[in-house]
């Protein structure tokens, strides 16, 4: 790869030909306000608000923009802020976009640069088409269309990180709207529920269902796991509220997933939450279930296992280890069969 | 996986074979579907169902269950005769060309279309020019290569055809099998397999018998390989193993030949479950005991491209609910043992020094870095891929395979194929997804997919409950008239107890892994009160 060297806002920066201006602000830890941008989806130049100057004359998107060697960048200065300004106070009057009661209140972009650039909406009179709120079709995404700033992430995240092409613009103009396949709404759409679109959107417009109501989005808890389901491994990150109910998940970008999740990655894990769990140790006697404590369980066990090891020798006793849990607990399942019972009888369910 | 989920974009194509990976491996089915559908990838797909990605295949080659290994002699015979395989590849790495190529000798793509119920004997050998053209090609499969009779020799057919094409040892390549459970790869890494100690060192093994008599403080570790889990449940059923400790486990719903397995676990002396929920195994247990789920507890994984991951604490448990480590502990304690760990990590530390492939894996470095094992040093990078140089044994082994017929094949009383599989949003036994609220109500119960053909001679419509019938049993579920699977094969999903699939299949095994033959079974499907 050719290196490149461009300014940034005075500072020397290297870059690689091919890179955006975008991009090689990002690699030198330059934040440049981006609204339609993703470093994981394909480009658009679409929301305006990456503007930068270049060489003191031309505006540009850097987000589209090719770096070249010796260009000098200015990513803010009074003009640019006044058009930064200037672009957010028309999303702010396009949309609906009123924080009090929306569920991305404090995990949003727009949220963020509206506070960051002091604007407020206009109260200009202007003609506004009010867009199609979809709360109850899909039990997994909620739409709320006059909070869509039309950055279309959401239709890239689709076609090139899920790749599902579910999502689509249609009409032109002010009149322009999202729909799902040929027109659907979301629930009774081909959509697989894997959530990218959500994770990705930069405002309230998609939101994930299960979160309402469960609490204000800086009040969350994060930590991160592996997934339980398939053998992909997906790095995951857990959110839990005050209550310490689990409450969404974001793909994280470290794991092999690079950040994407399917639908039971995203929404699988309540049950971990089930009144159903089992709770204490149970033992049969008249063929019923009664609660017993840990002593009395283990103790029944070990004398019946020692019985039947006394009796019919070690392999008269066997093992299912398991595929949903860790290395360590199925390494010590092994050593108890192989080391303390004396038995190789011990297997999983790698063939099912 | 030979190869990992990051060399995705460096294949110049892909060949899915036996993997509804867009179902079933979700997020690598998205990463595929991306390379093909926005990089012009190209992509063979061969599946006896029409799966998603076969929507982007340039060669969609829908063949009847259990001929994995006809079609795939049928590409090598093409290839072969077309002078398109790697012939530096094949000279330098390999060994057993000739047998190899006398094998798929009779394999012409017109004999295999006739095997695989193909219409169009063309499309083999152009699918076969294709995949010589693709430099490198990764093969990714699942259980549908492996769950059959033949199934050891359908992943040695998958290896000859990689090795064949110099898809080896190289980057975007390789053999990939989607492992199917989270910490499927690890369980058996960490040997809890009847035949291998930790790292696949085998138990028949005198030098290996005497490392863990060391290690474990041990004495007289027994030689002899253990019993499978199939063979478990007979010998249960027969009587002679007395005594079962499952841990996260549900075979009466998992295992094949259900009312079998439920005979088997009702005729022992003491069965442990070890579970998070009152499952339909624990239900004929004689103690069951509450373990952590996996988001309150700590410890590795291992996925699919051989990856340790950390698992944390998300949280807390229940009071009395305890971790599995911790009951195991417990139970080897009480039968004469002297453990003391005190937490994942101190398992982990002993794991490492009897695991040559974990050596170099650290709880500190998994938190920083990916490390796929081999990773034998502290200072080892860990192997992103296999075979780099050289293949374990040196050179890679071509073995000729024949096509041989599955098991239990069709006839007049039971005309129909019947394969089983798992769909997108339910998992397994269902135990963690129809306890999930999303995912229990996007796919709340169980149907037979029924291609329309069929549906008109059955004389069933979509949506209308009928039975499905083989010789181990029969259930009533909802059908679904799809043109998804081919004409005289139906699919049931095998996560819902109440129309349970595996009340139907077939236990009859691989004679060499001792894998059920769960994707082919003759069955017979009737309109109800007709």
């Amino acid at each position: 790869m050719e290196k490149i060297r461009i300014t940034i806002d005075g500072k020397e920066v290297f870059g690689e030909r091919g890179q955006t201006i975008m991009e090689v602000a990002r690699d030198n830890g330059i934040d440049i306000p981006h609204l339609c941008y993703h470093p994981k989806l394909s480009k658009t130049g679409a929301c305006r608000l990456c503007l930068v100057r270049i060489d003191g004359r031309m505006l540009k998107t850097s987000c589209t923009e090719f770096a070249m060697d010796g260009m000098n960048v200015v990513t803010e200065d009074d003009g640019l802020k006044g058009i930064r300004r200037w672009l957010l106070g028309l999303l702010l009057l396009e949309g609906e976009h009123n924080c009090l009661y929306c569920d991305a209140d404090g995990d949003c972009e727009l949220q963020k640069y509206v506070k960051m650039y002091n604007v407020e909406k206009s109260d200009e009179d202007f003609p506004r088409n009010l867009r199609e709120v979809d709360y109850v079709t899909s039990n997994a995404i909620k739409r709320n269309e006059n909070r869509c700033i039309l950055c279309s992430r959401c239709i890239r995240a689709c076609k090139e990180v899920q790749v599902s092409n579910v999502w689509g613009f249609t009409e032109r103009g002010s009149q322009t709207h999202l729909i799902a396949d040929d027109d659907r709404r979301i629930g009774e759409s081909s959509c697989v529920k894997c959530g990218a679109c959500v994770q990705l959107c930069p405002t309230g417009a998609l939101t994930f269902q299960p979160v309402l109501g469960t609490g204000l989005n800086w009040e969350f808890d994060k930590e991160s796991s592996i997934c339980i389901y398939c053998g992909v491994g997906c790095k995951i990150d857990f959110y839990k509220n005050k209550e310490g109910l689990l409450v969404k998940t974001r793909g994280n970008d470290d794991g092999p997933n690079k950040g994407h999740l399917c639908v039971k990655g995203r929404f699988g894990f309540d049950f971990v939450q089930s009144p159903k769990r089992l709770t204490k140790p149970l033992m049969k006697k008249d063929g019923q279930f009664v609660e017993v404590g840990w002593d009395e369980a283990l103790d029944f066990v070990a004398d019946r296992m020692k019985g039947i090891k006394d009796k019919g020798g070690p392999d008269a006793i066997a093992a299912l280890s398991s595929a949903k849990c860790t290395n360590e607990e199925n390494y010590l399942v092994q050593k108890l069969m192989r080391g303390v019972i004396g038995t190789n009888n011990v297997d999983h369910c790698a063939r099912l | 996986m030979t190869n990992s989920i990051r060399e995705i974009p460096q294949s110049a194509g892909y060949l899915i074979i036996g993997s509804n990976t867009t179902e079933n491996h979700p997020v690598i089915g998205s990463m595929i579907k991306n390379e093909v559908q926005n990089n012009k990838k190209q992509l063979v797909v061969v599946d006896p169902r029409r799966i998603e990605l076969a929507k982007f295949a340039d060669y969609y080659l829908p063949i009847r269950p259990g001929t994995n290994i006809a079609i795939l002699n049928g590409f090598m015979h093409v290839i072969i005769k077309e002078g398109l395989y790697d012939k530096t590849f094949v000279e330098t790495r390999t060994e057993g060309f000739e047998d190899l190529k006398n094998t798929v000798e009779k394999y012409t793509p017109s004999y295999v279309a006739e095997i695989c119920g193909l219409d169009n004997p063309e499309d083999i050998a152009a699918a076969a020019r294709l995949m010589a053209s693709m430099k490198p090609m990764a093969l990714y499969y699942s259980m549908g290569i492996t769950q059959f009779v033949s199934g050891v020799n359908g992943v040695k057919s998958t290896a000859n055809l990689q090795m064949l094409l110099g898809n080896m040892g190289v980057e975007g390549g390789g053999v990939n099998p989607l492992r199917g459970q989270n910490n499927v790869q690890g369980a058996c890494d960490m040997g809890a397999l009847p035949a291998t100690y930790p790292a696949y060192q085998p138990v028949a093994n005198e030098d290996n018998k005497k490392k863990f008599e060391a290690a474990w403080g041990a004495k007289d570790l027994s030689m002899k390989p253990g019993l499978t889990l199939v063979e478990m449940m007979n010998a249960a059923h027969a009587g002679e193993i007395k005594g079962m400790y499952i841990m996260g486990e549900n075979p009466v719903m998992s295992d094949p030949n259900q009312q079998h397995v439920i005979e088997a676990l009702d005729n022992l002396e003491l069965l442990v479950v070890q579970d998070i929920f009152l499952t339909e195994t624990a239900q004929h247990a004689h103690v069951v005991l509450p373990s952590c789920a996996f988001l309150e507890k700590e410890g590795t994984v291992t996925n699919t491209e051989r990856r340790v991951q950390p698992m944390h604490r998300v949280l807390d448990p229940a009071p009395l609910v305890r971790d599995d480590w911790w009951i195991t502990m417990q139970m080897a304690n009480r039968m004469g043992a002297d453990w003391e760990y005190e937490n994942a990590r101190d398992i982990f530390a002993e794991i490492r020094k009897v695991t040559p492939s974990y050596a170099g894996i650290t709880y500190d470095r998994i938190e920083k870095e990916l490390l796929q094992w081999p990773c034998p040093t502290k200072e080892h990078p860990g192997t992103q891929f296999l075979h780099r140089e050289n293949f374990s044994r040196g050179k890679g082994l071509f073995t000729g395979v024949e096509y041989t017929a599955p098991y239990e094949e069709t006839d007049r009383e039971y005309p129909l194929v019947l394969t089983t599989g798992r769909i997108l949003p339910q998992f397994h036994t269902g135990t963690m997804s129809r306890n999930s609220k999303v995912l229990e109500e996007t796919a709340p119960e169980g149907f037979v997919e029924v291609h329309p053909n069929d549906a008109i001679n059955l004389n069933i419509n979509d949506g209308e409950v009928v039975s499905v019938s083989t010789r181990r049993g029969s259930i009533r579920i909802k059908a679904r008239v799809a043109g998804r699977s081919k004409a005289n094969v139906v699919f049931i999903p095998f996560h819902f107890y109440e129309s349970c699939a595996n009340r139907l299949t077939v236990d009859c095994l691989d004679p060499g892994c001792k894998i059920p033959e769960y994707k082919v079974c003759a069955c017979r499907v009737e309109k109800i009160g007709a």
